[in-house]
């Protein structure tokens, strides 16, 4: 060092100019935006995130800028920062004391070209998919008959009064309970998730609406949360995402077992399962009812058939009802095929196949007795239970007259029954029961 | 778990008229099955009838515990979604 440096000018320390240097550039770049490329990623344990940027066109002298991110920034970036990623960053540049390095303390980052929450939403869609969170085959259904709606989202919100509307307008006896929950801002996507959870373990829920009224991405942000997307598909109960107006999706709408467009939507889906539940026990009584009869009205005809034509005769009636039934048979054979899967196509050829060949067979004995057939299906559809009973038959009662015998084995020796008549009854006593002996064999007896 | 035996009754009634769509019963088993099917039709009805709406609201309490209370919709605060500010 030259003799008399020292007089001439001010010497600092390493604290003193890194000091200085500090203090400059700070002055210099209180604020800078900044556009690089990631490398050399790192989050540490403090949820700190350490990276380097650098331009895009690298050769070996190419500059790099270290870039730290302070947890309490970090934690804000919803989407995911790695290597690779083009962004632009915001902050200050400053000094590492220890380390004598420069570098940009970032507290926003953005990625280029495309915006934080939308590059999020697309991140994260990928991931869960590739999951397979989003595969048709794990959506549950939704109940046979709801009963409980569990709906999470605010109880001051649009949402929830659509969904009471709905329900009002249309009568619907259902029960709901609301978990309360913050649907837009900090913590939300923490409250939502809980609300599913809570909901999702109690019994009595039948299925679950989870959603909001419509609003801009960021008001409908939480739905686009990983933790909300977790709890939609951990949830032991179907759930139905209703969030916002008919274009916005979010990920809850992908990782829900059904998406509503809106609220209401979702509150119809449920009040129509409850209406399709009612429609289909009355369709089956209905059903029932009109077997009921036409197998009443079968075995009338076999009845008729066997008082007025002895037994020999039972078999071509049985030819002749078959041929009664051969549009029927049809029609069913159809709506069968119809409502069921293709496994069923070859039971349809046998069902027409058979009806075929009955129609010849039918055909064939049919044509030397057309005019037997006609008198007959008249003589039978005049036949009712009562016509019955007023040609000379009884019907047997026991229990005071509370239940019909339907069959002998009901009967006990020594039991009192009542026999009635078209018109009149009387008591009897049963004196003996022969459950082997034929009705047949007794007109046969009759008759010979 | 009233829903169990309510979807029991009601897979029930359905092969019920599944039986006596297919036939080749004899005619007490018919009505029997009939008969059964009424009933379970009865049933199912006076479940639904017994159905009502009924609004309810969980709330912490002091100790984080939740209750339910009847739910009142009150005034829409704003346009939006009404989130607490």
């Amino acid at each position: 060092m030259p003799e008399g440096l020292v007089e001439r000018e001010r010497v600092y320390s390493v604290s003193e100019v890194t000091e200085l240097v500090k203090a400059a550039l700070e002055v210099a770049f209180p604020q800078v935006l900044v556009e690089g490329e990631v490398s050399g990623y790192k989050r540490a344990a403090s949820g700190h995130v350490f990276f380097t940027l650098k331009d895009e066109k690298v050769s070996l002298n190419s500059p790099v800028l270290k870039a730290v991110m302070w947890q309490s920034h970090a934690r804000k970036v919803a989407f995911e920062m790695k290597d690779g990623l083009k962004v632009i960053c915001r902050g200050k540049i400053s000094v590492y004391e220890p380390r004598g390095d420069y570098q940009l303390y970032v507290d926003l980052v953005e990625p280029k070209g495309k915006g934080a929450l939308q590059l999020a939403f697309e991140q994260l869609k990928a991931k869960l998919k590739a999951e397979g969170l989003f595969e048709p085959g794990r959506k549950k259904k939704l109940p046979l008959r709801p009963r409980t709606i569990g709906v999470v989202t605010s109880p001051t919100g649009a949402a929830v009064r659509d969904i009471l509307r709905v329900l009002e307008r249309r009568y619907a006896k259902l029960r709901v309970l609301i978990y309360p929950a913050k649907v837009q801002g900090e913590g939300a996507a923490r409250e939502i998730a809980e609300g599913l959870d809570h909901l999702g373990a109690r019994p009595e829920i039948d299925v679950i609406i989870v959603g909001r009224g419509g609003g801009s991405i960021e008001d409908l942000w939480a739905f686009n949360e990983e933790a909300v997307a977790r709890a939609i598909a951990r949830s032991p109960k179907p759930v139905i995402s209703a969030v916002g107006h008919e274009i916005d999706f979010t990920i809850a709408d992908f990782v829900a077992d059904v998406r509503a467009s809106t609220p209401s939507a979702a509150a119809e889906m449920v009040i129509e399962k409850e209406e399709a539940f009612q429609e289909r026990i009355d369709s089956l009584a209905r059903r029932a009812a009109e077997l009921l009869r036409y197998d009443l009205q079968e075995r009338r005809s076999g009845v008729a058939d066997l008082a007025r034509h002895r037994i020999f005769q039972n078999f071509r009636i049985r030819l002749l009802n078959l041929g009664q039934r051969l549009d029927d048979l049809d029609g069913r054979a159809r709506n069968v095929v119809r409502a069921e899967r293709q496994g069923l196509a070859e039971m349809k050829g046998r069902a027409l196949l058979q009806a075929e060949k009955l129609v010849h067979l039918v055909r064939a004995k049919q044509r030397d007795r057309e005019g037997a057939w006609e008198r007959l299906s008249a003589a039978l559809n005049a036949l009712s239970p009562l016509a019955v009973l007023k040609k000379g038959y009884a019907l047997v009662w026991r229990d005071g007259g509370l239940r019909l015998v339907r069959k002998v084995e009901e009967l006990a020796a020594g039991e009192t029954v009542i026999v009635s008549f078209y018109k009149g009854e009387f008591q009897a006593q049963v004196r003996g029961v022969d459950r082997k002996k034929l009705l047949e064999s007794r007109f046969l007896k009759e008759s010979s | 778990m009233t829903n169990m035996t309510f979807e029991k009754a009601l897979a029930e009634l359905e092969q019920i008229v599944a039986k006596l769509e297919k036939g080749g019963i004899s005619l007490n088993e018919s009505l029997a099955l009939f008969e059964k099917g009424v009933k379970l039709t009865r049933f199912l009805r006076g479940e639904l009838d017994k159905a009502e709406r009924k609004i309810e609201i969980l709330l912490k309490d002091e100790k984080g515990a939740l209750r339910t209370e009847d739910f009142e919709p009150g005034e829409p605060e704003e346009d939006d979604d009404g989130e607490a500010k």
